[in-house]
């Protein structure tokens, strides 16, 4: 059974209208990849499964759960974390306690602040400091770590690399590496195209706020790819 | 001497003021909610002890296992069922809600209890004092409120510093969004930070009625004097609130002492010095502008 | 402005007709002396305070952004202002009405340097704590009589009937002029502005619209209208009392009628003073009650109608008789047909522009 099963999925602001039925599945274990041009509908499409947009009853099932309109408290105790587009670190919190605060409802399971610490080391040598007083790469971090602190069984990721210098980067990705090789089912959500297929096992492409291509990276060319993305 | 004793009368009534103030401060820190039934809900907590100690024979101490609780609940309600739909709409509705609130139970109280002048009696402690070098003798009862006022702003700042509702609280009041997606109901968040906070308002409330006379219609003066600690503490200083209080109480005393006519007069003057000259507050963290 | 294709419309059709209802029911009520009974002009007189200070804060919180509690400051000093100028400086009484809210906006000016220090919530209780300290300073003032207050002495030469027509005709002059002041402010282009503000005072900052002055000026506007109507009421009381004259009910009436009527639109203060009025005829011998079940509806009415009875009455019927906004019509079939098919872009599916 998959982990995370979306079907016919929809979403709004307001009156414009951003998601246009998609269905998309993650197995558990999987390492999926969203890519798309901006104003895809990949972002909604995250927090929509999290309830932080609208969405029907059964247009979401988390490990067989109907999870659509939940409250986005209950949906993500069932054991989904999402580290948001723009890190929103907590200002008046310390390292630390942006991390605490990401165990408030935590799961068992592998992770701990000792092991977030273990795998960021430079989150322990700046425990006390405030949130902004970061980077924007150390705040990635800070943020990756936050979600791990709550266990979660699917990790949703929004834009990771966002505004970070490529060698950031590739430090942030290295680091996503090690917790998806702990078995960590990874949903994310990536606008560097060549960067997501190195590292998923499928990869879904949006466009207009439906899904335009879906596949394994191997199986797909560059010409579908460029195609889907760019909707020519 | 006489003005000594003024001086240490004023620090005292700084603690009751404290605990008039953290009630306000809390749910403005949190939800950037000016509280204008404030004062009114004090009241309220003073006469709610009034029906308790008549119905049940508790003194007016032992009437806080009831009232607190009791506060605290309405708080709760008060915030789920008529609060939180005022959030994100603007300045007006919160503002209109509470002021509404304000209007109604001062109305509600003087139609139950009358206008009457009101006390809670305590008993002994509320005429014992110590007395010090001559002249000069401090009530109990002030020293007593005094430390209620000091032990809740030390509570507040271990709540919020130390423990995990805390972190919670501050988390809400950085981005309601993000908390959720810790897995923390920022609407039961709110719930319980006003319910804190009138847990404090019901301990401030009987503080006030033993303390001095109370009538329905002094609700909006309390608010007043919370409002005018806090910012004369500086907003989100909790320790800045105690000072603010004292600064306030400091003030009243002198004023009374030059003249009954000019307590409160006075208090407002020193309020107003203070916004001009240090419009952030005397004891506020500089924050850095982002 | 044709051969552009469209002209600007500022008026509706209600707005015509009522206009010429309007014009009637003036008529009507400036010849009220004549066909009524000294009740209903003490009762009219008390109607246009109201709405007076209900426009006022309707302009204030409506229209400048500016939730003041503290408005019972100008009610006092308006009233206060009457008595200094008709019984200590021999300025008659009836125009000292007037001349009261030129004493109140000077008065507003050093407030303002005080209370725009605060934002929101801080604003409101900042500006009841100044009124707080006006009414201090009068109540422990005795050449104004102190906390006993004072009666006015100079209304006392003329005659009953006589003074109670021209209390009615000024308080006509005064209504009617707060209605009109605000409907023309609103239409100016200082009005413009403040609409401006109101939706973002940063892209108005932005497109040169200095929102401090616009801010000042509204709450000194409204400072000078509350002080007339204070001065109007206790002309029409004929004695003052501080506790009374600052009372904070003052602005409680004025918050509640302007949210039950519907803020920010001209007929909403006048539509809720009307409620005001008939909640206080019904529960006259209620006592407090009055008050708590205004409290209660007005805080009903901003969870559940927050456009307030005006607002659900425009929802429905599209009417408004004093329209403040301005309207594109197209004169020639070209230039509609041209904003049709620009202006039905929203409505096309989404991906079709390009």
């Amino acid at each position: 059974m998959s982990l995370l099963s979306v079907h016919e999925l929809t979403a709004f602001y307001g009156d414009f209208q951003a998601l246009f039925g998609v269905t998309l599945d993650v197995e558990p274990g999987e390492v999926v990849a969203i890519i798309g041009a901006n104003g895809a509908g990949k972002s909604t499409f995250l927090r929509s499964v999290v309830g932080l947009c609208a969405s029907a009853a059964k247009a979401a099932l988390f490990d067989g759960r109907p999870i659509g309109g939940r409250p986005t408290h209950e949906i993500v105790t069932l054991g989904i974390a999402l580290v948001p587009e723009g890190r929103r670190i907590f200002p008046s919190l310390t390292v630390e306690e942006n991390l605490l605060i990401g165990g408030h409802r935590a799961r068992p399971g592998p992770w701990s602040l000792a092991r977030v610490y273990d795998l960021f080391p430079m989150l322990y040598e700046r425990r006390a400091m405030s949130g902004p007083a970061l980077s924007g790469g150390q705040q990635q971090m800070l943020a990756i770590g936050r979600a791990l602190m709550a266990n979660p069984r699917l990790l949703l990721l929004d834009e990771v690399s966002l505004g970070l210098a490529p060698i950031v980067v590739n430090d942030v990705y290295t680091r996503l590496s090690t917790i998806v090789g702990e078995g960590t089912t990874t949903l994310f959500v990536e606008q560097d195209v060549g960067r997501a297929l190195s590292v998923c096992h499928r990869v879904y492409c949006f466009q207009e706020g439906r899904i335009a291509l879906a596949g394994s990276p191997r199986d797909l060319t560059r010409a579908q790819i460029a195609a889907a993305y760019f909707g020519v | 001497m006489d003005w000594m004793n003024a001086v240490i009368q004023g620090v005292l009534l700084g603690g009751l003021y404290a605990l008039f103030a953290a009630g306000l401060s809390l749910v403005f820190g949190i939800m950037r909610v000016v509280n204008l039934a404030h004062g009114d809900f004090i009241i309220l907590a003073a006469f709610l002890s009034v029906v308790v100690v008549g119905v049940t024979g508790l003194g007016p101490f032992l009437s806080l296992v009831i009232v607190v609780p009791l506060m605290g609940g309405l708080g709760y309600a008060v915030q789920r069922g008529l609060l939180a739909r005022t959030l994100d709409r603007g300045v007006l509705p919160p503002l209109l809600v509470t002021f509404g609130l304000s209007v109604i139970i001062q109305n509600l109280l003087l139609q139950i209890f009358s206008a009457d002048d009101r006390r809670l009696d305590a008993g002994g402690i509320s005429t014992a004092s110590i007395g010090i070098a001559g002249q000069l003798a401090i009530g109990w009862f002030p020293v007593v409120v005094f430390l209620a006022g000091v032990l809740a702003i030390a509570g507040l700042q271990i709540l919020f510093t130390r423990t995990a509702l805390g972190r919670a609280f501050r988390a809400t009041a950085d981005d309601q969004e993000t908390v959720r997606l810790m897995g923390i109901d920022n609407r039961h968040t709110y719930g319980l930070a006003v319910a804190i906070a009138f847990g404090i308002v019901a301990l401030a409330g009987v503080c006030l009625g033993i303390r001095t006379t109370f009538s329905p219609d002094i609700g909006p003066g309390r608010l007043l004097v919370a409002f005018e600690t806090v910012v004369i503490g500086g907003l989100g200083s909790l320790w800045g609130t105690l000072m603010g209080g004292v600064i306030l109480g400091i003030a009243h005393t002198i004023g009374a002492k030059l003249d009954p006519a000019y307590r409160e007069l006075t208090g407002h003057l020193v309020f107003l010095l203070v916004l001009l000259a240090r419009p952030q507050g005397l004891f506020a963290k500089p924050v850095r502008e982002t | 402005m044709t051969a552009a294709g469209y002209t600007i419309e500022r008026g509706t059709t209600a707005s015509r007709l009522g206009a010429r209802a309007g014009a009637v029911l003036v008529a009507a009520l400036v010849a009220l002396p004549f066909w009524g009974s000294s009740g209903d002009m003490r009762l009219m007189v008390e109607f246009l305070s109201m709405l007076t200070l209900a426009q006022m804060w309707n302009l204030l919180a409506g229209y400048g952004g500016l939730v003041s509690v503290g408005q019972q400051a100008y009610v006092g000093l308006g009233g206060y202002a009457l008595i200094v100028l008709a019984d200590f400086l021999d300025v008659n009484p009836f125009v000292s009405v007037f001349l009261a809210g030129f004493v109140t906006a000077a008065f507003a000016l050093p407030t303002a340097a005080v209370v725009f220090r605060f934002q929101g919530g801080y604003f409101a209780v900042g500006t009841w704590v100044v009124a707080e300290v006006y009414y201090l300073l009068v109540a422990n003032s005795s050449a104004l009589g102190g906390g006993l207050g004072r009666s006015l002495q100079a209304i006392r030469g003329i005659a009953r009937a006589e003074r109670e027509r021209l209390t009615y005709w000024v308080a006509l002059v005064v209504g009617v002029g707060a209605v009109a002041l605000v409907y023309v402010l609103l239409r100016s282009r200082r009005g413009l502005a403040l609409t401006a503000i109101r939706d973002s005072a940063r892209a108005s900052e932005s497109l040169g619209i200095n929102v401090f002055r616009s801010k000042l000026f509204v709450y000194v506007v409204a400072a000078f209208g509350c002080g007339v109507a204070g001065a109007l009421i206790y002309l029409n009381l004929l004695r003052i009392l501080p506790t009374a004259a600052f009372s904070v009910n003052w602005t409680a009436s004025m918050i509640f009628v302007v949210v039950i009527g519907g803020i920010g639109t001209l007929e909403g203060p006048l539509v809720g003073t009307t409620v005001y009025f008939v909640l206080r005829e019904f529960l006259a011998d209620y006592g407090a009650w009055y008050l708590i079940v205004l409290g209660a509806v007005a805080i009903l009415v901003m969870l559940w109608a927050p456009q307030g009875l005006w607002g659900l009455v425009t929802a429905r019927y599209g009417l408004r008789f004093f329209p403040v906004q301005r309207r594109v019509r197209f004169t020639n079939e070209a230039t509609r047909s041209d904003a049709r098919r620009s202006g039905g872009g929203d409505r096309a599916p989404l991906g079709s522009q390009a």
